[in-house]
């Protein structure tokens, strides 16, 4: 949300401001691991940048520009992966026609996460 | 760098990592800690400068004045030095 | 398929139960996912075997890392000097694969309280403790813990006296956090094993104590 106040602030800079009760302290899933496919994520993060396609502040700068929107409706890992699939293609790994017909051909396999990661 | 130091009031739009609750502020350098590739420069895929990256100490009376929960209370924060200029003691 | 979402007894290799994924409908974000790690390899810029590596490396970092580095702290005066001047050096020479993480040690004492927050995003000291809680990165919390440290504690079920100062951590930059808890009382007489069972994660982030024997 643009602050009336200082429209140069942008929305992932909350640091002070007010906001409700801390979540998920009591819920027996506080300690859940994630997916498979949220590992799967959180390591092609490392390795992009390991490999010098780009930085954490490439990763930052993309979720940042996202909006608040995205922070509020998608998961950690969804924004992530569309942050790392922006910073790969303006990083020269591959183009943004190869990623459609690589989606377009995956979304054929199956019905399911496993049916469609099947073949890697 | 001086002891004490204020964080440039400066608004750019862009990925900056100087947040703004404490733009305007006066703390004391905690300790230096070298230099580190300008982040400005990282996030956009540009070649990084390096630049002196500080641990500043901040009172919570100077964060939030009179509304701060405890003012002898502090927070820490890492301030690269382009964000920072010399400053009397609060 | 490496789990059953309907068998709560599943756990990963970490310890945890995982959350259902491979059996749900795919969804947009899981292709994209699909995509780009296929694509990496097609390209040659990683290939499988180097991803399942990194997950697994991932997974071998836990808060119990962390708790093995503060009970050594607790019990090791040399090692807990090198641990204040160079926690990287020091958790590194314990054998523990820290990856490029700078981290810094800070200290609970009967005076000063830590606490470590990344107001800008959710900056964590991954490398040592593993992923953070998905609380550190609630908008309540990265909002809150900066201006009021004591009643995001009080939501933790810790109270501080007022004449405990609380020195609270931005992670804004490099640098990642750890908080060396207050050894509880009572506990001259253990063992750093029995001793790291008293280190939670929270008290390594400054949202909880250490546990008492």
């Amino acid at each position: 949300m643009l602050d009336p106040k200082n429209p140069a602030r942008r929305w992932h800079d909350m640091g002070g401001d007010t906001a409700g009760p801390i979540p998920d302290l009591e819920t027996p899933d506080e300690n859940h691991d994630f997916s498979l496919w949220e590992k799967r994520v959180d390591a092609l993060m490392i390795i992009g940048a390991a490999k010098g396609y780009f930085t954490v502040d490439g990763l930052r700068r993309v979720l940042e520009d996202m909006g608040e929107d995205a922070f509020e409706k998608m998961t950690y890992y969804e924004r992530w992966i569309a942050s790392i699939n922006q910073n790969l293609i303006e990083g020269g790994a591959y183009t943004t026609s190869d990623l459609a017909e690589k989606m377009a051909a995956i979304s054929a396999r199956g019905e399911t996460y496993g049916d469609a990661s099947s073949q890697s | 760098m001086t002891h004490f130091v204020r964080v440039k009031p400066m608004m750019p739009p862009g990925h900056v990592r100087t947040p703004i609750y404490l733009r305007g502020k006066v703390g004391e350098i905690e300790r230096s800690l070298g230099e580190f590739p300008n982040p400005e420069d990282l996030a956009y895929g540009q070649p990084a400068t390096a630049k002196p990256l500080h641990r500043v100490r901040f009172t919570m009376a100077e964060i939030w004045g009179a509304d701060a929960e405890n003012p002898n209370d502090t927070l820490d924060a890492e301030i690269y030095e382009h964000w920072l200029e010399p400053a009397d003691a609060t | 398929m490496p789990h059953d979402h309907h068998d709560n007894d599943h756990l990963s290799p970490s310890g945890h139960p995982y959350r259902a994924d491979d059996d749900t409908d795919l969804s947009y974000w899981q292709t994209m996912e699909i995509a780009v790690r296929e694509l990496l390899v097609e390209k040659g810029i990683t290939t499988s075997a180097e991803i399942a590596g990194q997950i697994e490396t991932m997974d071998a970092r836990t808060p119990s890392n962390g708790a093995q580095v503060v009970a050594r702290a607790w019990t090791d005066p040399d090692f807990h000097a090198a641990l204040i001047q160079d926690a990287s050096a020091a958790t590194r020479d314990m054998g523990f694969d820290i990856g490029p993480l700078k981290l810094i040690a800070v200290e609970n004492t009967d005076d000063i309280h830590n606490m470590i927050v990344c107001t800008l995003c959710s900056c964590y000291p991954r490398n040592l403790l593993g992923l953070p809680p998905d609380w550190y990165k609630s908008r309540a919390y990265r909002s809150r813990t900066v201006r009021e440290p004591r009643s995001v504690l009080a939501e933790f079920g810790v109270t501080l006296p007022e004449s405990t100062k609380v020195r609270v951590h931005d992670s804004t930059a490099d640098m990642r956090y750890i908080v060396i808890p207050k050894r509880p009382q009572e506990t001259d007489n253990m063992t750093q094993a029995e001793l790291a069972a008293l280190v939670t994660r929270d008290s390594m982030v400054g949202t909880g104590l250490a546990k008492t024997p």
